[in-house]
C-alpha cells in the first residue's frame, strides 16, 4: 500500500450545506482495488459522516453507481488502477442528491413500475398445469434484456433523461420491452400503450450512450429500438382490427 | 408524537423470502393490507448474490424421498424431519410458481426447464438460470410483487426494534434512513426475512447489508436463535474479496486440484466417496483445509488456497453455464477460467442456526415469524446442501405469510398508546446514539476485531479453548462498542448511525454463535472440532437453543424431530 491516490469527493448534507461541495482525501491505495474499495477505506478509517451506498462488491446487487471522473461507473466492479492519482467521484448525474455520494430513486421507481414488469396472461396458469414451455430460442428472445440490475448508470449518461427527466428512460423500456419479449407473456398491447405515450420510447435520440456505460451489457438502446417498431406494429394492428370491427 | 402507520402484516427484508411471504399474504386474503419494510432497495437484498440454483424434484428418475433422504444426511440427521417432508413437497410448487410468473430459468430443448448436479443431491434436481439464480429470482419477485397495490414497501427504512406489547409482536419500530426519523409500523403480525450474519466474519460471500438484524432483534425480545454454532463454509471463494463461485461450476464438471495437480477429493478419503466434487459443502471445505495444512495448497497475496479447474469444460459451455463465473474470475482475480484454473479457498457463506421457529414459521412471540436465513425451521440442520435455501426463502416464506394472516384475523390491534410508548423511548435511544461521541474508538476498529476473532475460534476447525476464548472476546467488544465514536449528527442518510445499529446487532449474533459452539462437545456437519472429532447422538442429537440474558446468553436443548430415516454413519 505505498501508492497514495488523491479523490475529490462530492459532500452533501442538506442539513448544513446550501449546495454541495468537494471534500479531498489522500489515501494509501492498494493496487487491487476497486473504486469501492477507496471510498470504505475513507469511511472506516478517515471520515465516518460519508455517505455512499453498497453492498454486495460483485457488481450483481446495483448499489454502488457513481459518477467517478466524470462518467457513470458500477464502483465495485472498476479497477483503480485505471485511474490517475488524482480521482473525482460524483453521485450519479441527472438524479436529485439525497446526501453525499448518495441520490434519490423515486422516480426511477415509478417509472420502473409503469411499464407493467410481470407477466399478463389473459387467464392465469394453474400451479398443477406446470410450467409453460420455452424453447431456448424463445429464452434468448429477452434474456439479453433481464441482465438489468438497475444501477442507473444508464439514466446518468442518457442525454434525453439530462433534458427530460420525466422521459421514461433505458431501462425501464427494456424491462417492459423484455415482458413482452417473453412467450409466456400476452401483456404487449398494455405494455406498447405506455410506449406509445408522452416521453417513452419516441423521445430517445439514438445517442447510444446507455448501452455503453451498462455493465451488465444489456444493450438498452436496443431494446428502446425494438420497443419502437413493436409500439408502432402494434398500433397499426390495433387500427385494422378496429376498423375491422366496425 | 411519533408518527404511526398501519398495516396487517409487517414484513422485515425484501429478498427471497420477504417478497414470497407479501406475495403469499396478499393472495391468502383479497382484503390484507402489507408493509415491506427494507433498509435497502428490494432489488439490493442479498438474494441477488445466489448464484448457482434452486432445489426441487422435476426428472422422472428423481423421487420426493430422494430429496427428502439427501437433505436429511446432508444436515448430518439435525434437520427436523417434519420439515424437510413439507419442504420436498411443495419446492417443485414453488419454482412452477416462479415459472410463472417469469422466471428465466435455462431451457433444454424440448422447451422442459432444466436442472444440473449439485453438491450432495443424488440427482439433477437444481433449477438453474444459467449462474444467475438469486439475481434472477429476485427480480422476478421483486417485479411480480409490483402487481398488488396492497404491498406497500417503506424502502430504506431500518428496523430498530420490535414492538412487543401485552404479550404478542404489535409491530416495529423503524429508522427511516434517508429522513432519520423514527416511525412505528405496525400491523398485527409481523414476519421476519432479513437474511443471515456472515459479515461477522472477515471472509465471506455475503454482501455489506448481511448483519444479523433479524435475529438480534428476535433475540432481544426473548425469542431463541437456534443451532447457531452451525456455519457454512463454501469450499469455493476467491481469496482476498471472499466472492463466491458457485457450485454449479463443480455440478457442471470443474475439479478441484492441489498444488500438485491432483484431484485430491477422488485421490484421498475425504468421506466424499464418489461423489467427489459434488460432496456436501462442510466435506469439502474441510478437504481443502487439510490439503492446505499437508503443504499441498498453493500460496497466493491473499494466503494459501488451491484451484478450481474449469478448462475442460471448454469455452462453450463455461459461456452458457457459467457465465458470471468467467466474469468474477476475471474481474475479481485477473484470471479467465477457459484458459487459467480459479485460485479458491472455503469462505464463510450461510448461517444454519437463527431464529427458533415451528413448521409454521412462527416463534414463541405470537404474531411473530420468521422465513429464510434469518430463521432456523430446521430444514438444514447440521450443514445445509447447496440450492435448498433458495427453495427455503420461497417454501416457508409462503408458509409464515399464509399462517401469519390467519393469525392476524383472529387478533387485536392491542394498545396503541402502549407501542407508542415504546416507539418514543426507541426514537430517543437512536437520537441519543446519533453523533453521540467525538473521538475515540472507531467503529471499523471493533468491527476488525469482532471479525478477527470469529476466524480464529469459530473457523472450519474448532476447539474448546479458542471458542472460549472467542465468547470471551466478543463479550468484551461489547463493552468496547458502549464507547464507541460516532461522530456524524446529521439525520440525513447517516450511514455511520446505520453502521452502528448493525455492529450492535453483529455483536449479539456472534455471542450467540461462539457460546453455543462452546457447548457443543461433538464434531457434526459443519461444527467440526479438533478435540471431539466424532458425532456424538447419545449426548448431543438436538438442537441449541440460545436466549438473551442480562447476565449472557443462556443456553438450552429442543429435540430434533426425527422420522423414518433414523441416524446412521454420514458417508458418501
Amino acid at each position: 500500500m505505498s501508492e497514495k491516490k488523491t479523490f475529490r469527493i462530492t459532500r452533501f448534507d442538506p442539513d448544513q450545506d446550501e449546495a454541495p461541495r468537494t471534500q479531498t482525501y489522500e489515501i494509501p491505495v492498494d493496487p487491487d482495488w476497486k473504486v469501492l474499495d477507496a471510498l470504505n477505506f475513507i469511511k472506516d478509517e478517515i471520515d465516518g459522516s460519508l455517505s455512499h451506498r453498497w453492498s454486495c462488491r460483485m457488481a450483481v446487487c446495483g448499489s454502488c453507481g457513481m459518477m467517478v471522473d466524470g462518467k457513470p461507473t458500477l464502483t465495485c466492479k472498476k479497477p483503480l488502477s485505471e485511474y490517475g492519482s488524482e480521482i473525482s467521484v460524483e453521485p450519479l448525474a441527472n438524479f436529485p442528491i439525497v446526501r453525499d455520494l448518495v441520490v434519490e430513486l423515486d422516480g426511477f421507481m415509478e417509472k420502473f413500475e409503469s411499464v407493467k414488469p410481470w407477466i399478463i396472461r389473459a387467464k392465469e396458469r394453474a400451479v398443477e398445469e406446470g410450467t409453460h414451455r420455452q424453447s431456448p430460442a424463445e429464452l434468448e428472445e429477452f434474456k439479453q434484456f433481464s441482465m438489468c440490475i438497475n444501477c442507473m448508470l444508464c439514466y446518468s449518461a442518457c442525454p434525453v433523461v439530462a433534458n427530460e427527466p420525466e422521459f421514461l428512460g433505458p431501462a425501464a423500456i427494456a424491462l417492459g420491452h423484455r415482458y413482452n419479449m417473453d412467450s409466456r407473456d400476452e401483456g404487449a398491447h398494455e405494455r406498447n400503450e405506455v410506449f406509445r405515450g408522452e416521453g417513452t420510447v419516441f423521445s430517445c435520440s439514438y445517442a447510444n450512450e446507455c448501452s455503453e456505460v451498462c455493465p451488465k451489457h444489456v444493450d438498452p438502446a436496443a431494446a428502446v429500438n425494438q420497443a419502437k417498431i413493436n409500439a408502432v406494429l402494434d398500433w397499426a394492428t390495433g387500427f385494422v382490427v378496429t376498423r375491422g370491427k366496425e | 408524537m411519533i408518527e404511526v402507520i398501519r398495516h396487517d402484516i409487517v414484513i422485515v427484508g425484501g429478498g427471497a423470502a420477504g417478497l414470497r411471504a407479501a406475495i403469499a399474504a396478499v393472495e391468502a386474503d383479497p382484503d390484507v393490507r402489507v408493509a415491506m419494510v427494507s433498509k435497502v432497495y428490494p432489488m439490493r437484498s442479498h438474494t441477488v448474490s445466489a448464484e448457482g440454483g434452486a432445489a426441487a424434484v422435476a426428472r422422472d428418475d428423481d423421487s420426493l424421498e430422494m430429496h427428502g433422504f439427501d437433505t436429511v444426511k446432508g444436515s448430518d440427521f439435525l434437520g427436523d424431519q417434519d420439515v424437510i417432508q413439507y419442504f420436498v413437497e411443495e419446492a417443485p410448487k414453488e419454482l412452477t410458481l416462479l415459472e410463472h410468473w417469469g422466471c428465466p430459468w435455462s431451457r433444454n430443448e424440448d422447451g422442459s426447464v432444466a436442472t444440473r448436479a449439485f453438491g450432495g443431491m443424488s440427482t439433477k434436481r437444481t433449477w438453474y438460470a444459467a449462474d444467475k439464480v438469486g439475481f434472477h429470482m429476485l427480480h422476478t419477485l421483486f417485479q411480480h410483487s409490483m402487481r398488488f397495490d396492497r404491498i406497500i414497501r417503506y424502502d430504506e427504512q431500518f428496523v430498530t426494534r420490535l414492538i412487543v406489547d401485552g404479550g404478542a409482536v404489535r409491530g416495529v419500530a423503524a429508522l427511516d434512513v434517508r429522513e432519520g426519523v423514527v416511525r412505528l409500523i405496525l400491523g398485527r403480525a409481523v414476519i421476519l426475512a432479513t437474511g443471515g450474519a456472515g459479515k461477522i466474519f472477515p471472509f465471506t460471500t455475503n454482501g455489506a447489508i448481511k448483519t444479523g438484524d433479524g435475529m438480534a432483534l428476535a433475540y432481544r425480545e426473548g425469542v431463541a436463535l437456534k443451532d447457531m454454532e452451525f456455519v457454512q463454509y463454501h469450499p469455493t471463494g476467491l481469496p482476498g474479496t471472499g466472492i463466491l463461485i458457485t457450485e454449479a461450476t463443480r455440478g457442471e464438471g470443474g475439479h478441484v486440484i492441489n498444488s500438485e495437480g491432483e484431484r485430491f477429493l477422488v485421490t484421498r478419503d475425504y468421506g466424499v466417496g464418489t461423489k467427489a466434487e459434488l460432496g456436501p459443502r462442510d466435506m469439502i471445505s474441510r478437504a481443502i483445509v487439510q490439503e492446505i495444512e499437508a503443504g499441498r495448497g498453493l500460496s497466493g497475496p491473499y494466503g494459501d488456497h488451491v484451484h478450481l479447474d474449469l478448462r475442460h469444460l471448454g469455452e462453450e459451455k463455461i459461456n452458457a453455464r457459467l457465465p458470471m463465473v468467467r466474469e468474477l474470475a476475471k474481474i475479481y482475480a485477473g484470471v479467465d477460467p477457459v484458459h487459467q484454473p480459479i485460485p479458491i479457498r472455503p469462505v464463510v457463506h450461510y448461517m444454519m442456526g437463527g431464529v427458533d421457529t415451528d413448521i409454521e414459521g412462527a416463534t414463541t412471540i405470537p404474531g411473530l415469524y420468521a422465513a429464510g436465513e434469518v430463521a432456523c425451521v430446521s430444514l438444514n440442520g447440521a450443514n445445509r446442501l447447496g440450492s435448498n435455501s433458495l427453495t427455503e426463502c420461497l417454501v416457508f416464506g409462503a408458509r409464515a405469510a399464509r399462517h401469519a394472516v390467519g393469525y392476524a384475523k383472529g387478533s387485536d390491534d392491542g394498545n396503541e398508546a402502549a407501542c407508542r410508548s415504546l416507539g418514543e423511548e426507541e426514537s430517543a435511544r437512536i437520537a441519543a446514539l446519533r453523533g453521540k461521541k467525538k473521538g475515540g474508538e472507531k467503529l471499523a476498529r471493533i468491527r476488525h476485531d469482532l471479525n478477527a476473532t470469529m476466524e480464529s475460534g469459530c473457523g472450519v476447525y474448532r476447539e474448546q479453548a479458542s471458542m472460549d476464548d472467542t465468547a470471551r472476546t466478543v463479550a468484551q467488544l461489547k463493552g468496547r462498542f458502549a464507547d464507541v465514536a460516532l461522530e456524524d449528527e446529521s439525520a440525513v442518510f447517516n450511514t455511520e448511525l446505520t453502521a452502528a445499529l448493525e455492529l450492535s446487532n453483529m455483536l449479539d449474533v456472534a455471542e450467540t454463535l461462539a457460546v453455543s459452539a462452546a457447548h457443543r462437545h461433538e464434531s457434526r456437519g459443519a461444527h467440526t472440532r479438533k478435540d471431539h472429532t466424532s458425532r456424538d447422538d447419545q449426548n448431543f442429537l438436538y438442537h441449541t437453543l440460545c436466549n438473551f440474558d442480562p447476565t449472557g446468553p443462556r443456553l438450552s436443548k429442543k429435540a430434533v424431530a426425527l422420522g423414518k430415516w433414523e441416524p446412521e454413519e454420514r458417508k458418501y
